[in-house]
């Protein structure tokens, strides 16, 4: 008989196994998949995760996707940590790319090594003003931020079609929703040369380490994973609620508007009525896959961009179609779900019916 | 940490000699790689339908000359320029980017493969390796607009579209114009719903005509949604993209559809025969560019007999759509009589003609 029971202390041998025993899954999934409908499972293997990164201008792109993926996640999981359940990540990118990227406009054809600078911070004010709209609501009148940051994803993105239709519409551009070019000086520099991998993925990097700083360093960051695990605890022990929920919010949409910022300043190079291709969605993945912790969202990060890209290469290489990114994205979570079972529960084999009878006579 | 670095070296070493076997193979055979990058899924119709219909067309007009392969459903903007440029570093030679949203992309990728010929639709920006192609839809807007003009009976359609882009508005007001070539009283009601393909919204604004007295009811959207909406209540309908009547076999009375397929045969023998040279193609009706879908069953003789003619006239040059007079909604005279409205007029159209209701959004 199979029992699963909980473990006395959540195991940290499985936590780290997990998302490993998940993508070998998937893995195997794979292989019967390609079977099933006639691929050489080698050659699908290749597909997804060989080729879209087997040159230098892939890893790139890997990088490319990855950055917005990394940062966001980085930011929302120190949300939560303390349970501040920031799910408006998009919306916070979309008011970072536009009020960083409005300078870019504002600045339009001025050169200066100001405006890069200027235009990053007015990306993370963006995102912060943006994310003080739930923090606002929630701590003067207890509304619920998962909602209100959700519904404002929808406000933003709204307000950015606006803009691109028409007051910030490209006088040249026969009327069509897009704004002008940004000019070379407002264009995030490219990192990697031959690439498109730009300035963005240094700044998700920092992100990174600032947050393992935060999150192992800090008092607050101590505070908050208390507040996280144990809320009457923390309150219990005096520390702020109210501050944890803005501190949590205010760094997963400033994060979030850099972003933006960074995508639009980056490979788009200018206003387009959709700048995400729903990168706030996919960062809460991201953050949990990564089990919140700076180090796992970084390699999160990198699994699902290379999933994607071998979403692509498998079309490319195989004709399969683009579902198929989404099935084994789906696949892969399922499997995680599934695997962090074990980290708080244990399967045991109890003993059969006829060796308890024996031991009973023995006692 | 070692050990990964370890493998992923022999990784990507592996793959870079398979990658470089895999190349000299296609240096072996000499046959044209074609790369077509879809906005949308394939679906069964549609935008990118017919963008595939006409990359089949040219496989099977040029056998084993050409090989090909589509990426569908990749996002317009920063996105698109990865796949684009996969196209040509995997050694195609020639791009299709069939959606507006990939122009910007598709000229960056361009500057740096100066060998690859790319042929962007529907955009403004050429360069010596990129032309660009897009349909005169507006003349087959104009024979729709006939036929929904002699059908209906409330003397009001509704139209359902997309963005106000110079591309819808001609067709907005090219339909219009037939509409009320043969029936002065009509007028044209457009509701916005800011998306090439929002089944959900298409559907909802459908429902909104129909509420308020529409009997025709057409779309510059790419789903399949008005005319399901049509078929439901009992009123016409007008196509757009694809021949939709599977979709409405009652209510569908035509669609304006579109042909890629000629014009991408010619342009991949051109590159095969080393004579493609980068021009701004805008094909009609006379070029086969675009058709009217059959009539409906339910569409009388005559008037069949007039749409019929008048699309011999706009094949042999005798009427333009645009052509004078024209009033502009406040009832000025814009178009004189005895002219009709240059290309580069159309390119900018940016206001309604008479008979559209409502206010163009700015």
């Amino acid at each position: 008989m199979l029992k699963i029971e909980p473990r006395p202390q959540p195991s940290k041998q499985m936590a780290y196994l997990s998302p490993l025993i998940a993508v070998g899954l998937t893995l195997v999934t794979g292989v019967i998949f390609s079977l099933l409908v006639g691929l050489n499972p080698l050659s699908a293997f290749h597909a997804f995760f060989i080729s879209p990164i087997d040159d230098l201008y892939g890893l790139g792109e890997l990088g490319v996707k990855a950055a917005p993926l990394m940062l966001i996640a980085v930011g929302l999981a120190i949300g939560f940590r303390s349970n501040v359940w920031n799910i408006g990540a998009e919306g916070q990118l979309t008011f970072g790319a536009i009020c960083g990227g409005g300078l870019a406009l504002y600045f339009y054809e001025v050169e200066s090594a100001w405006i890069l600078p200027i235009m990053i911070l007015g990306g993370a004010v963006g995102g912060m003003l943006w994310a003080s709209i739930p923090a606002f609501l929630r701590t003067r009148f207890n509304t619920n931020e998962i909602l209100v940051s959700l519904m404002l994803n929808y406000v933003a993105i709204l307000l950015l079609s606006y803009l691109v239709h028409d007051p910030w519409r490209d006088p040249d551009g026969f009327n069509f929703p897009e704004s002008r070019l940004f000019s070379d000086s407002a264009l995030l520099p490219v990192v990697l040369e031959g690439t498109r991998l730009h300035l963005g993925i240094i700044i998700a990097l920092i992100a990174v380490v600032l947050g393992w700083i935060f999150v192992r360093k800090s008092f607050v960051g101590y505070q908050m994973q208390v507040a996280g695990l144990a809320d009457l605890a923390a309150l219990y022990a005096g520390f702020k609620r109210k501050r944890m929920v803005w501190i949590g919010l205010l760094v997963g949409g400033g994060a979030a508007g850099i972003a933006g910022l960074c995508e639009v300043a980056g490979p788009i190079g200018q206003l387009l009525p959709s700048v995400s291709p729903g990168y706030g969605y996919a960062a809460i993945i991201v953050a949990f896959v990564g089990r919140l912790h700076p180090i796992g969202i970084l390699l999160a990060s990198l699994l699902m961009s290379l999933l994607y890209l071998g979403g692509e290469s498998a079309q490319m290489d195989l004709g399969l179609p683009s579902a198929i990114t989404g099935v084994f994205q789906g696949v892969l979570l399922f499997y995680l779900l599934g695997a962090d079972l074990f980290i708080n529960f244990r399967v045991k084999i109890t003993k059969t019916v006829a060796t308890r009878s024996v031991g009973e006579v023995a006692s | 940490m070692r050990l990964m670095n370890i493998s992923k070296l022999l990784l990507i070493s592996t793959a870079g000699v398979m990658s470089a076997i895999l190349s000299l193979a296609a240096l072996g055979a000499d046959s044209l790689k074609i790369g077509f990058v879809y906005v949308s899924p394939i679906g069964d119709a549609g935008w990118t339908y017919q963008h595939d219909q006409g990359r089949l067309q040219m496989e099977e007009a040029l056998g084993g000359k050409v090989e090909t392969k589509y990426i569908e459903s990749v996002p317009e903007g920063g996105e698109s320029e990865r796949v684009i440029r996969q196209f040509a570093t995997d050694g195609y030679g020639l791009v299709f980017t069939t959606s507006f949203g990939y122009m910007n992309p598709t000229i960056k990728v361009a500057k740096q493969f100066p060998k690859v010929v790319f042929e962007h639709a529907t955009g403004y920006k050429s360069a010596k390796n990129v032309g660009t192609y897009v349909a005169r839809f507006y003349e087959g807007r104009y024979l729709a607009g006939i036929v929904a003009g002699k059908m209906t009976k409330s003397n009001v359609a509704g139209y359902v579209a997309a963005f106000p882009i110079p591309e819808v508005l001609r067709g907005i007001n090219a339909f219009t114009l037939g509409m009320r070539s043969v029936n002065p009283d009509a007028t044209v009601k457009v509701i916005w719903v800011n998306s090439w393909f929002d089944p959900g919204r298409e559907r909802e604004a459908a429902d909104v005509f129909i509420a308020q007295g529409a009997d025709v009811v057409t779309h510059h959207t790419d789903s399949t949604a008005v005319v399901q909406a049509a078929e439901e209540a009992g009123v016409w309908s007008v196509g757009y993209h694809s021949d939709m009547s599977k979709y409405g076999p009652k209510s569908h009375l035509t669609a304006a559809t579109h042909h890629w397929g000629d014009y991408y045969t010619k342009v991949a023998e051109e590159v095969m025969g080393g004579n493609w040279a980068s021009t701004d193609i805008w094909w009609g009706i006379k070029e086969g560019m675009i058709k009217l879908a059959p009539l409906n069953q339910a569409v009388p003789e005559d008037v069949a007999k007039h749409v019929a003619e008048k699309e011999a006239a706009i094949k042999d040059g005798s009427l333009h759509p645009f052509q004078g007079p024209i009033k502009n909604q406040a009832g000025e005279e814009v178009v004189a009589a005895g002219t009709a409205l240059t290309d580069e007029d159309l390119l900018k159209m940016e206001w309604y003609v008479e008979g559209v209701e409502g206010k163009l959004p700015k």
